[in-house]
Order: C-alpha cells, then structure tokens, then sequence
C-alpha cells in the first residue's frame, strides 16, 4: 500500500473526513472543489494538521494523533506540487529547482530532470517572466530533485489552456512512468483522471 | 565650502553619523522582531504594544525625552540597573544620544519591516518546509529576502530620523560639544550665536545632503533586491 489515510479535521464550519489506502502508481483524489481534497494533501505533507487520525505512506508512519506522532513537513520526503506553482520569486529557474535537492541527491539529477520536462532553455529565467505551463513544469522539477518518497499534486493542470495542458499530460504521464513513486494526485477532471490513475478515490461534499 | 569646516563642525558631523550607525544597528534587530510580533503573532495586548511603540510617533519629542530621562537618569529604573550591572551610564554621553535617535526611529522602522513581512507569501514558506527545510532555514532563505526591501527601508528611515533627531536628544542628554552635539544641536546652538548664519547654512546643506544620500541609496538597494521579481524585468 503506498498511502494509508484516515483523517479528520474541523476547518470552520466544515468536517473533512476521509479514510483511504491506495495501492502503488498514481491514485486520484475525485470531487467538486469545496470537498477538501487539498486540505487531505495538505495534511499528508504535514503543513495542516489532523484533529485526529493517522496517516503511513510508503510503510513510514508520519502521523498518528493516538501515539502522538507528527513528523514535520521538511522530514516528510514529501514531493508536493502546488495548484498555484510556488516558484521562489527571488531565485532563477535553475536554483528553483535545485532549492530542495540538498534533501535529494544534491542536483546530480538535474540533466536527467531537465530533460524528462523539457525546460532546459528556461534554467536562467526569473519566474517572473515564465508562462503557466512553464512554471508548473518547473514546479514539478523542484518537487521531483527533492529526492521525494511520494508526490502529492494539486490539480496541476488547472488554470491552463487546452494546448499547454495537452503538453503538460504527457510530462505528467512520464513522470508516473519513470519515476515509480507513489503519488496522489486532486482533480475535478473526469477525464484527465480517467487518463492518468489507477484508482480513483471520491470525495463528496 | 568644504574647507571652511572647522574640527567643530566636523565633529558635529561625524557623531551624527556614528549615532545614526549604532542607533540602527540597535534599533533594527529589536524594531524587526517587534515587526514580526505584530505581523505574525496574535496576542493579547498587542494593540496595546503597537500603540506603545507608535508613541515617539505622535509624543512631543521633549516628552520623550523626558520620559527617558526618568529610567535612565542617576535615581531611573534603566539607568540603576546599568550602572549597577556595567557600571556604565548613558547620561550626558554619546550612547544616550544614540538611544534617544533609536527610540524615536523605532516605529518608522517597525512599520517598513511589518508591511513587508505581511507582504510574504506565506504559501512560499509552506513549499520550502515540504522542500526539506526547518523553520529557521525557511526563515533564512524565503521569508528574509522576500522582506528584504522593507527591512532595507526601514534602516534607512531610521538612520535618516536618527540623524534628524532634536527634541528627545536635547531634553535626555543635553548639547555637548563633542559629545551629545549632533548636527540639528549644533545647528540650534549656531542660530543662538550672533553671526552665525553661515554655520547654520552650511550644516544644514550638509544635512539635506545626508538625507538625500540615505534616501538614494536606499531606494538602488531596494530596487537591487527587488531583482527579477517584477514581471517583464530580465
């Protein structure tokens, strides 16, 4: 089983409660925004905490509100792609990416993961300047040289157009293949899930 | 006009700049953390501490010297507590005059570094953390550059108050030559003296050139850290 989640957590009015295991490869979190899927992530990556619950990926307990366990999030190994990309405005592409791989193998895979997303003429550019598509290509970069266990991505392809987002599923598809690491992945798209997951997991409101 | 200085004036010159030095040098670290405080933190009293360290803002500048006289005179708190524990008082000396600029520079200097510290986005932190990084290294490599032109801000409009400071100084320390006399003293005492005219003029040109500097140099430092962050700029 590579997530194993079972959580609660009030967030103003609302209950978030999900319990799930996923088996290996890329499983979809499924439902109408507002269900609380990214708050699920975000407490896999240990940056919103559970009222109760537990939480194991990859056979490593991370969170478990009974023993009192709560691995920070900079110890999760956590590979996390934002909705919202999250590039490090005052840092070029390049040390974007390498901002985490200290954790990682210290950048030695930067050609490989450079290539695997296509962004090479883009390493000395300011985040300021790149498109949609280009930050998030660069954002999954930065997740994947920081030598994660497990990604966790947030709608990825939101927010970009039907051409940059039929360039961006294949990179997404590469990355599934290649790199064999557990991930979770949150849409609201049927069909893009259909596409990428092996299991698909719903959210209701 | 520059050869008609004499050591007076400049001496005059040079302690205003060295007060300015160590009134932010003191006065940023503790204006930061209070910055922070009030940017990140909730707590009961802190509208009352933000009224606090706005008071120099709105005080006559004589009352806060006074103030200051009554802790950290000879009979005051502050001042029994220094003399007991280093033997030292910043009475009558260049110390008090840099204490007196830093108090009256602290909120200009809170409230440039607050505004940028609310200004991180908190969301960038929370990548860093999921990055690999503690707290303290998240703080170090995000949050600080990204509040860096606030902070730069905020020490220069202390240094500029700082040398710019009268009212609390003149009231705490008095108007030593050599001592506590920095350039408004020495410009208010040049105004008493008969003849005195082409002093005044002339430190107060070499006022509005200090200030001016600051200002200048602040805002090239600023526009430095703000590299690349701002859309269509390569």
């Amino acid at each position: 089983m590579s997530f194993e989640v079972d959580v609660a957590r009030r967030l103003g009015d609302r209950d978030i409660a999900v319990r799930f295991t996923s088996p290996a490869g890329l499983t979809a979190l499924f439902g109408p925004s507002g269900a609380g899927k990214t708050s699920v992530l975000n407490m896999i990556a240990g940056v919103l905490r559970p009222d109760a619950g537990r939480i194991v990926v990859g056979g490593q307990l991370l969170f478990d509100s009974e023993a009192g366990v709560d691995v920070p999030p900079e110890a999760r190994g956590t590979g996390y792609i934002f909705q919202d990309g999250r590039l490090f405005p005052h840092r070029r592409v390049r040390a974007n990416l390498l901002y985490g791989a200290r954790r990682g193998d210290g950048g030695s895979r930067l050609d490989e993961i450079v290539d695997l997303l296509g962004i090479g003429d883009l390493l000395e550019r300011w985040p300021a300047t790149l498109s949609g598509g280009e930050a998030q290509r660069v954002a999954i970069g930065r997740a994947l040289l920081s030598g994660p266990r497990f990604l966790l991505m947030d709608e990825p392809l939101a927010g970009l157009d039907r051409a940059r987002l039929e360039r961006l599923l294949p990179v997404i598809e590469r990355v599934r293949d290649a790199l064999r690491l557990p991930i979770l992945y949150v849409s609201h798209d049927a069909a893009e899930v259909a596409r990428l997951a092996g299991q698909r997991i719903d959210m209701g409101d | 006009m520059w050869g008609e200085l004499t050591p007076a004036e400049w001496t005059a010159i040079l302690l205003s700049i060295k007060v300015g030095f160590w009134s932010v040098a003191g006065g940023l670290p503790v204006a930061f953390g209070l910055a922070w405080l009030l940017a990140r933190r909730s707590f009961p009293g802190k509208l009352m501490l933000d009224a606090v360290i706005h008071l120099p803002l709105v005080l006559p500048p004589v009352v806060t010297g006074y103030l200051l006289l009554l802790a950290f005179g000879k009979t005051g708190p502050a001042g029994r507590w220094l003399n007991d524990w280093f033997g030292v008082s910043v009475m009558f000396r260049w110390t008090g005059v840099a204490l007196a600029a830093a108090v009256m520079a602290l909120p200009l200097m809170v409230r440039a570094m607050r505004l940028s510290i609310e200004a991180v986005d908190r969301r960038l932190e929370v990548a860093a953390r999921t990055l690999g990084s503690s707290p303290l290294r998240t703080f170090a490599e995000v949050t600080l550059p990204l509040a860096l032109p606030g902070i730069i801000a905020g020490a220069v409009l202390g240094f500029a108050r700082s040398i710019g400071e009268f009212g609390a100084t003149i009231t705490f320390v008095s108007n030593i030559p050599g001592e506590t006399q920095t350039l408004p003293l020495a410009i208010h005492n040049a105004l008493q003296l008969p003849g005195g005219d082409a002093v005044v003029l002339r430190l107060s040109l070499i006022s509005i050139v200090l200030s001016l500097g600051a200002l200048v140099a602040s805002e090239m430092l600023a526009r430095r850290s703000l590299r690349g962050r701002v859309a269509h700029v390569l």
